[in-house]
Parts: C-alpha cells; structure tokens; sequence
C-alpha cells in the first residue's frame, strides 16, 4: 500500500462522477472508494465531482419543508448520533476492510482452480465484488466481459496484453477487452476486482462452472 | 427555469459579488454596520462560520439559519431521486442532524458547505432508497498542528463559489445537459471541457492540499 505516487492507471471520469453523484452500484462504489484511499490525484478529482453535487445543491430547485421541521430535526439531533462502528484494525484501506470484516489475513478464500482464489464480498446485486489471489507467476483464465470490469490491484502486480498494473493500479475494462491477466514472478498478486455483468471465460469448463463460483 | 438565473435584482455586498440573494450575510450585525473584510465576508457568504458556531456553541441559530436555506433544498434533491415527499422529509432532518453531529469533521479547505451537504444528502440517499452501504475513502484527518490554512480555505471556498456561478451562468439547456449527465441520465461527455466550467483549477487545488496532508501524517 506504498509507493502512492507510483500509481499510473487511475479511475475514468465517468467513474469519478458516477461516485461522486451516486449513481454506481455498490461493488463499484468499493473499488472506487478503495483506489481513492491509495490515489491522491483521484481523490481531488473526485472531492472536484462533489462541488459539482453543490452547486446543484445550491442552485436547484426546492421543496418547502413540513410546519415544524426545525423542532422535529432539534428534537432528532437531542437523541444523539447513531454509534459509529468501530473499525478493526487492517492492512487494506478502510473501506475494503470494511468489507473483509478485518484484512487480508481474515479473506475466507476459495479455490477458483490453477491455484488462484478468490472471496465474493458482499455488496447489492447489481454488481459483484470480489478478491482475488492469483499466486505469483499464474494466470486467470483468458476472459472478456460482457458489462465493465474493475480490477484494482492490492499487492503484487500483473500483466495483460494492455500493460502492467502495480499496487494501487485499477484496470477499466470493457467489453471489447479480452485479456489474460498474469501475475508477476516474485509476489503474490492480490486483487479487488467488481463486475456488473458475469464474466465470459473463453474456454469451456470455466464457463460451466461460473454459476457456481459467482463469477 | 427554476428561478436561479433571474439575480439582475442582486447588488454584491462587497468587491466579490455575491451569486445569490438566499447568500447574503444573515446575522443582523454583519450587515454592513461595519465594513468587513474581503476574507470575513467571503467566509460568511459561504456559511463556513455557521458550520464553527454549531460545532462551538451547538449554537441552535446558526443552525436555524442553515436548516431554512439547505433542508428545502435537500428535499428537492431527494425527492428528484425518487423519494416520497414524506419520506424526502423524514430524511431531510437526518441529513441536517447528521450535519449537526459531525459539524467538526467539516474541513473548509477542501469542501463548501454546500457540497458537504451534498455529500451527506447523496450518502442518505444511496443509505435509504437504495438500500446499499456507501464505501467511503479512508479518512485522512488533519493532526491537531496541522489545522488548514486560512489562505487554503479562502481560495477553496472563493472557487467553490466561482463554480457555482458558473454553472448558474449557463444557458438553462446546457445546464440541464450537465446535470443529467452528472446524475447519469445521459452518456456521459467531459464536462469540464464541453462547459468551460472550472474544475480543473479546483482539481489542482485539492491535490495540493492533499499532498500538503499526506506530508503533515508522515
């Protein structure tokens, strides 16, 4: 989770805006979240989205508030804010560890096959999210997508026919991009990775077993 | 078309000229009894100095203040999202309890009020009619030596304000295009460069002042 600066593939606009509108499924929105805690220059693109939210905020229309509101929302505020839950301690950004329930140590990881893993985290069902390990030097299967493909890289780094992505990297994939992705000699890599549409492997029995893996 | 381009009638309170009427100082005595400064009046113009009375004095007025010009407008957001206009209400007050409760996690160097209320109202809405979790960044929170500086406060808030005439600015038509487009109605186009809107001095800006932050955690 270094080497910030280093960071050479960044979120697109449409995803910044998207994020900072509300408008992503919540498995983007992880990835989104995670990759703006490690990227600096992705975070004031996105707090600049947010301003854009203000001034529509400020410049809309508006609705007139029910007789009594200001009461209502003192006697609200008299009640105390709802606890924050603590967060435990981890090794990945605080929105992922959100996720994992701790850190990397704590991923309930499950064979995929070719000795790569990977833990479907639970998010709303417009998209999947999902970690992925794939040992150093391996592959996961040749694929397309048929929706867009987020593919933040944790620890390690990989490769695809496009380049190489290294700690903190996000691959924005879409359906034309058909690619192997391999992991470096030398480290484990470690993937967040969120789909809004079912990957396509392109060889048989991976496709037979994507019901199954959830993938 | 919704009543915001029509300001002929505005006179600015000072050299920076004020966008709108619901902007002017509101506290009795800062009505040009005495000539505040450029900064003072920016700040007040920007309902920066609320947000410190509430996190002070929990000063209920400010509060007051801030609930008539934001909560009507939240509503309309939220409504606009699809609420009901009782459910839009009932999380309306949320918001402005939540703003309320975490008035002193506000950070006038990188958001205006407004857009912070933005954030708050978009959370609540992807929290409560959506029903999903909203992943946030990881906090990166300034150390006690290390509060923002005043001039990083004045330019962000002067430029949140330059944005927000902009976009009032716009021919209602193309204002539209920007806010379907932004609220994903619309395949989007960059808005910055089909506007002209200044986002890109904002960016810089921010990235500034983040790495300033990073320096100041190591």
């Amino acid at each position: 989770m270094n080497n910030m600066t280093q960071i050479k593939h960044h979120l697109t606009d449409q995803l910044l805006i998207g994020y900072a509108a509300g408008t992503l499924p919540e498995a983007f929105n992880l990835v989104v979240a995670t990759h703006l805690s490690m990227c600096d220059s992705c975070r004031a693109a996105a707090q600049a989205y947010d301003a854009i939210g203000g001034a529509f905020l400020e410049t809309d229309a508006q609705a007139s508030m029910d007789e009594g509101a200001l009461e209502e929302t003192l006697a609200l505020i008299g009640k105390g804010p709802s606890a924050a839950k603590p967060m435990a301690a981890s090794d990945v950004p605080s929105p992922l560890g959100a996720y994992i329930g701790g850190g990397l140590g704590d991923v309930k990881w499950r064979s995929v096959g070719m000795g790569v893993r990977q833990a479907v985290l639970s998010t709303s069902k417009s998209a999947t999210a999902r970690l992925l390990y794939i040992p150093a030097g391996a592959a996961v299967p040749d694929h397309g997508h048929r929706g867009t493909e987020l593919t933040l890289v944790l620890q390690g780094a990989f490769r695809d026919a496009t380049a190489r992505f290294a700690a903190g990297d996000v691959e924005v994939a879409n359906e034309d991009l058909n690619h192997t992705p391999v992991a470096e000699i030398g480290e484990d890599c470690i993937c967040l990775a969120a789909t809004d549409a079912p990957l396509r492997f392109n060889s048989w029995i991976p496709r037979m077993a994507q019901p199954f893996l959830r993938i | 078309m919704f009543g915001i381009l029509d300001r002929s009638h505005e006179t600015g309170a000072s050299e920076y000229q004020v966008p709108y009427g619901a902007l002017k100082p509101i506290r009795p005595h800062c009505q040009k009894a005495n000539t505040p400064t450029v900064k003072k009046t920016v700040l007040q113009n920007t309902w920066v100095e609320h947000l410190k009375r509430i996190q002070a004095d929990q000063d209920q007025r400010a509060f007051a203040e801030l609930f008539a010009h934001f909560a009507p407008r939240v509503k309309a957001f939220l409504m606009k999202s699809g609420a009901s206009p009782s459910m839009a209400e009932e999380c309306t007050q949320e918001v402005m309890a939540t703003l309320w409760h975490k008035a002193h996690l506000f950070d006038p160097s990188r958001a205006s009020v407004a857009t912070w209320i933005f954030t708050i109202a978009r959370n609540k809405k992807i929290d409560a009619l959506r029903k999903q979790r909203r992943p946030e960044p990881e906090n990166l929170e300034w150390g006690p030596e290390a509060e923002p500086e005043a001039a990083d406060i004045l330019v962000l808030q002067q430029e949140s304000q330059q944005l927000t005439e902009a976009m009032t600015a716009l021919p209602s038509q193309q204002r539209e295009l920007i806010e379907k487009a932004y609220f994903g109605d619309l395949s989007h186009s960059e808005i910055a460069a089909e506007t002209g809107l200044p986002l890109g001095t904002i960016k810089s800006r921010l990235r500034l002042a983040l790495s300033k932050l990073r320096q100041t955690m190591k």
